[in-house]
Order: C-alpha cells, then structure tokens, then sequence
C-alpha cells in the first residue's frame, strides 16, 4: 500500500454513494410515477400468462396455449443452442486460421491475414445481414436445392441435416454414449500404479461412437417431395445466418489469441522438440499447444462471451433467441418494458458471471504451478 | 588394452573404411575433418526465384499447399471478379441499366448521398464537410508522431471541437438553420455517435479505472459494479434500454432526444471497457513512480493526472485504438433502434421497390467503407504499438 487515503476521503465515499443512491432513487420513483399514469404495474406475473404466439424454431415443445415464462424457457434455449454452436465452430475456425497465419508458407499465412483483417475490420451486424439477406435469402428454391455432402440440402429455407431416427431402446444407448463422452476426460487422468491410463481413454469415444450407431434404426434423408423437402431436420435460415455471423466473426479475434499465444511460448520449446526429432504435427500438439493453452484460456474466454452476448443481434434476422422474443414479441403484447429487459439483462449477467466463474476455476487447473 | 571411452570419439567414427573414401571429405585449416558434413544455408539463394523457393516451393509438403491454396483461390477468385468488375454496371440512373449478371453498382451510385449524409439537406451539406474538415485539422497534431503540446491539441479535440461541430450540425445561430437530428444520418452519424461516445467515454472509463484501484472501498464497489454490469450485457439490450426504459426512467413531460438517448446509453456501456483498458495501463506503470510522487508531497489528483495517467496512457494508447474500433463498429446497431445510420440506409434503400434485390451489393459496399475505416484505425494502432515497443527498448 503506497499511502492510506486520509479520513476525508473515507467520509468523502459516502457521499459518493448517497449520490449513487439518489440517483437510483429518482429512476425508481419516476418509473413508479410513470407506471401508475399509464394505469400499469410492475411485477412478473404476466409469466404465467398464455402468450398466444408462434416461435418458429424451438428446440422443446411450444404451442400458443404456453405460458410466457415457457416462452423464456424456449428462447433461452435457442439463444444457448446458437451460442454453443457458435463457439464450437469459432473455436475450430479459428484455430485452424491461427496455425495457417504461423505457417511458413506465405501464401497461406497472408491468405489467414487476409481473412483476420477483413473480418475484424468490419462490423458483426453487418456481416450477419449480409449472411441472411445477401447469401441464404438468395439461394434458390427447394426444388433446385443445392446439394452438400453428406446428404445436406440448401435452399431459402434454410439448410437440411439428414436426421438419425433411434429404435426404441435407442434413448438408453445413446445415453450411455453420453455417459462414456462425459467420463473421457475423467479417465485420462486415472492413473495406474506409476502410470497414467492417458491415451487408453480415447477407447471411450469410440465406444459411445458404436453405442449410439447401434441405437440408430435408420437414417431419414432430406428429400425433394412435390415443392417442399421431406424427412431429415429443417435448420431455418435465420440461425443458419446468426451462426455463420457468430462463428466466423469470433474465429477472426480467435485466430489472434492463437498466433499471439504461440508466437508467446519460446522458441526453445520447439527447437527442443525438432532436436528430438518430433515431426511438426507432434511439435504443434504436443509441445507447443498445451503450452499455449494456458495463456489462450483468459482470452478465450472473453471471446466465448462475446459469442453469447452477440447472439441477440439474431434479432435482426428474427432468429428467436431471448431478446427477439423477450425485448420483442413479449414486451410489444404485455407492454411490461421494464420486467422483460431486467429479464434479458439478467440472463445474460448470470451467464456471464457464471461462465467467469468457471473460466477462473479452470484456469487456475491449467496455470503453471509456481514455486 | 585400456577401455574404450563410451563417448564418441571423432576419429573413429569418421575414420573412413580401408579404400574407401569418406563422401565429402573436407579439409579444414587445422586438418581435423568436422562430423557432419557441410551443407549449403536454407533458402533458395537470391532474388525471386530464391523467394519462390523460400517461402513457396521450400518442400514437397509446402508445395503441395502452395498448389492446393491456388486451386482453391483459382476457384473463388475468378467468379468474384467477374461479379464485381468485368460483369458489372455502374453507368446509367435507373434500374434498367442493370441488365448483366454482375454487380449493380448503379445502384450504389445513385444512393451515394444518402449513405454517407442521411437525409441531411442538400443546401445544409457543406456544414458536414466543414465539420469533416474540422475533425481533420483538430485531429492531426494529436495522432501525428511529432507534436508539442499533444495533451493540449487532445482537449481540443475532446472539448472545442465537439462544441464547433455540434453547432454547425444542429444550427440554430443565425446562418445556420437547424437541422433536426431525425435527418441525420448514413456514414455521418456513424462518425457523430462514434466521436462523442469516445469523448465521453474515456474520461468516464479513466475515473472508473481509477475507482476500481482505489483503496476506498464503497468507491471501489461502485466502480467494479458498474464495471462489470455493462460487459455482463449485451450493448443491444442497453440501447433498448435507452430506447424503451429512458423515458420511463424521466419525469412525465421531459422527454430526450432519441440520438442522445442512444448516445447516453453507448457512452456508459463503452466507459466499462475503456476502464478495463486504463486499468491494464495503470498497473504498468511502477509502483516507485507514485512513491515518488507523493514523497514530493503531490496530493493523490495530482499524483494520478501529472505522474501516472500520462504514464499509464501511453502503454494503452493500442488497446484503447481496439475500443474504438470496436465501437465504431457497434455503432451499426443504432439502427435496431430506429436511428438511420449506414446500415439503417442500406437496409431502407434495398427496401426500395425500384431497386429490389441489391442486398449483396449494398452490404458488400457498407462492408468496404467500415473496412476502410476501421483498418486506418488499427493500423495507426500498430504502428504506434511498435513506435512504444521501440521507445522502450532503445
């Protein structure tokens, strides 16, 4: 501590705070005043009130009989559904544009440069209407479909997926897949005796692999039938677009915390591996990536978030997320504006302080033990 | 016999079997062979084709990628090019004009105005570019390498000029008619709502930083609670709050501008971040230098604005550059709310039904202008990173 404030400053902060109590004050009793001219009154209630609206994509149940707070439920999933794939596809996207910016070839390495700069210098908003309005709402019809590999259909109405139909024992078999992805990183480090299982428990994805293949009875090709497309799973445009706008938008600035956490670990850690005689793959994800991890997870993380919160730009290509259904349809039909953007807001600072909380406890687990 | 040493021992190993002579015997002035032959340096030697080989052609699995990242740019390139120079129309006024497959940059042309001044009157333009200009002149000596009194040109800049360019886009002095700000618009109020909201939100974002490192406890709470409230949330949630909840939150009968509104609400938001941006700086700078200080017997303001902040400042200087960057670029969600900024043009020009389906050439044009700026930016922001990188080394 280089000096200790003197007692007027300690009497002084109090001030500041009766001023910060003031003003909230002022907000909440005009807000009170306000509410009572218009003959309205603050409370969640209306949560269980039906809503008497569509939501076009969902991921659970929905009519229009459900209440609003199913409604919350409902586009809270959606939001979490396109933040997910989001920072999957960031993360891979980026990675990936990361290592190509390293590589030795000038070509590649300025073709990542080229992409990093043109996606950071120009704005989320736009690229993800441009995705919407100028690509996915200009592809043709679904009797001309584009066709993808792996069975996948594009066309206006967004992208078909060729769906797994599961026998009736299936919901138990793909359950226990889960339950063999989920222990994986547990049994890595299991430890027999002296040794670690380590790369034994790479047995594990496989095995839920074969669990949930056996658990499949057929598989549903989407396919043209009269004007429309049949079978397979519909993912409307809208996400299609905020996905893209999220994912490729985040892989630009995840690129950036790769190269940097690289270029950050010394070079003596490579010449060290190549000096063993580890081919360059090995050097990449043995010796030099883990190693950057560590410095990457801060970062990271603040990208994952900045997925999360830029999901509600998916309001303007109506994706139904939180803010388009909440700060939107919900607060256009039971007019509570204040309660639905404490909502919002509230759902996003608690996914935020959550993920924080995390983040921190997971890089503590990876940072260097110091001694 | 004594024991073989287990190490290796130069002469042995290279002692070449009787008759035999060794593949690349070199003689070297002492007579000893070296161990391992000599081998030309990497790289292709001078010039392009040296450059081909170093960078490109340096082995099979480089070339292997050179030739895939060709194919692939073989792929692209070509019908990109065709769309947006060989096949496309920027000539003529009307629709019709468009009749290739390409782009229709007519289209653009004719819509020029709007993007970059709203609906700003035609007669009232020259006040935008004045203002422009003003920008220009206040902004120069404080970005340029060799300025004196650059702290001074910057309160200029944050103070004098905000008030010239307010009055000469708003009006209302005699000569200068007002011009309501629902006629503002395109690039123009891009740069506004982005000016302001950095003049207002640096110094709000240092005192916050100041306050979350304060050993006054109610100040820090306050600071890292607002802090952390603003990054919690999404900045589209806080302009809606501005939009939807800020009237609410007045008195009956007050009622603020729709602009300023949004502007309020991007200030508080972006004071957060910039905080966090000061607070990296702040804890640069060593903690002798504010012993130092107040061993002179400076009081803590003066410690923070004569010996730390300038201090602090500078190592901060890119990452603020970032911010503002990245505000600028979130200034495009104003049209959510019903302000018409380039975005909000662009979207309300497609929405023409003369000029329907232009939507890949209005947002790839919108794209290309916030690129241009936006890139001036950053690299302005490098080039001074290393500018500090280099002061700090030599």
């Amino acid at each position: 501590m280089v000096r200790r404030p003197s007692p007027r400053a300690y009497a002084g902060q109090w001030l500041l705070l009766l001023a910060a109590a003031a003003v909230a004050w002022y907000i909440v009793s005009n807000a009170g005043d306000n509410l009572a001219r218009r003959n309205m009154s603050f409370g969640f209630g209306f949560l269980w009130d039906v809503s008497n609206f569509d939501i076009p994509f969902r991921l659970v149940p929905w009519s229009e009989a459900d209440t609003y707070g199913r409604a919350l439920l409902v586009s809270f999933l959606n939001t979490i559904a396109v933040a997910a794939c989001g920072i999957v596809a960031a993360t891979l996207l980026g990675l990936f544009i990361g290592i190509m910016r390293l590589s030795a070839n000038w070509l590649v390495r300025n073709i990542a440069l080229s992409f990093v700069e043109f996606i950071r210098n120009t704005p989320q908003l736009i690229q993800i209407v441009f995705w919407y309005f100028a690509v996915l709402q200009t592809l043709p019809s679904p009797r001309q479909s584009i066709v993808l590999p792996a069975g996948m259909l594009l066309n206006i109405r967004g992208a078909y997926l060729p769906n797994a139909v599961m026998t009736p024992h299936g919901g138990l078999l793909s359950g226990l897949a889960l339950l063999a992805l989920a222990a994986t990183p547990f049994l890595w480090r299991v430890r027999v005796g002296a040794r670690r299982v380590g790369a034994n428990a790479l047995f594990l994805p496989v095995l839920a692999l074969a669990l949930f293949a056996a658990g499949v009875d057929h598989i549903d090709w989407p396919t043209l039938k009269g004007f429309n497309i049949r079978g397979g799973t519909q993912v409307p445009p809208e996400f299609v677009a905020l996905w893209l706008g999220l994912s490729i938008y985040a892989a630009a600035f995840i690129a950036e915390i790769v190269r940097g956490s690289i270029e950050a670990i010394s070079k003596g850690q490579s010449e060290a591996a190549q000096a063993l005689g580890l081919k360059t793959g090995q050097r990449l994800f043995l010796i030099i990536l883990p190693q950057a991890l560590r410095i990457m997870v801060p970062q990271l993380t603040s990208q994952y978030l900045n997925i999360i919160k830029s999901s509600t730009l998916g309001a303007v290509v109506a994706y139904p997320e939180v803010m388009q259904i909440f700060a939107g349809t919900v607060m256009n039909q039971a007019g509570k504006e204040i309660e639905t953007i404490i909502i919002v807001m509230a759902i996003f600072l608690a996914i935020n302080l959550l993920t924080s909380a995390f983040m921190n406890w997971y890089n503590r687990r990876v940072a260097l033990v110091e001694r | 016999m004594p024991p073989r040493q287990p190490a290796l021992i130069e002469g042995e190993m290279l002692e070449p079997a009787p008759g035999m002579q060794p593949p690349l015997a070199v003689e070297t002035p002492s007579g000893a062979r070296p161990l391992v032959p000599p081998r030309p340096a990497r790289g292709g030697g001078a010039g392009i084709v040296g450059w081909l080989r170093l960078n490109l052609f340096g082995s099979v699995g480089n070339t292997a990628l050179t030739l895939l990242v060709l194919g692939f740019l073989a792929l692209i390139l070509p019908p990109f090019i065709r769309w947006a120079v060989t096949d496309a129309t920027i000539g003529g006024t009307a629709r019709s004009a468009c009749t290739g497959d390409g782009a229709c940059w007519t289209f653009i042309r004719m819509r020029l105005p709007t993007f970059f001044y709203g609906h700003y009157p035609f007669s009232e333009w020259w006040r935008v570019d004045l203002a422009a200009v003003l920008l220009g002149v206040f902004s120069a000596p404080v970005m340029r390498d060799r300025t004196r009194h650059r702290g001074l040109w910057l309160v200029l800049l944050l103070t004098l000029f905000p008030l010239l360019a307010g009055i000469l886009l708003a009006g209302g002095l005699p000569g200068l008619p007002p011009v309501d700000t629902n006629l503002w618009g395109g690039l123009m109020l891009d740069i506004i709502i982005a000016f302001v909201t950095v003049a207002g939100s640096l110094p709000l974002g240092i005192l916050l930083a100041l306050g979350r490192r304060s050993q006054l406890p109610i100040v820090r709470l306050l600071a890292v609670g607002f802090i952390e409230l603003w990054r919690g949330v999404p900045l589209l949630t806080v302009l809606f709050m501005s939009a939807v909840l800020v009237p609410l939150f007045l008195p009956n009968g007050v009622s603020v501008d729709r602009l300023i509104r949004a502007l309020i609400a991007l200030v508080l938001f972006n004071a957060a971040y910039m905080a966090e941006t000061v607070r990296g700086g702040l804890q640069g700078v060593a903690a002798g230098q504010e012993e130092a200080a107040y061993s002179v017997g400076l009081r803590w303001w003066q410690v923070q604005l004569f010996v730390v902040l300038p201090q602090a400042l500078r190592y901060v200087v890119p990452g603020l550059v970032n911010n503002i960057v990245d505000l600028f670029k979130d200034t495009t969600l104003v049209t959510i709310v019903g302000l018409f900024d380039l975005l909000g043009a662009v979207s309300q020009a497609l929405k023409d039904p003369a000029w329907l389906g232009f939507a890949k050439e209005g947002y790839v044009f919108s794209m290309l202008v916030f690129f241009v700026c936006c890139f001036a930016m950053s690299s302005y922001g490098r080039r001074f990173e290393k500018r500090l990188r280099r002061h700090h080394s030599g």
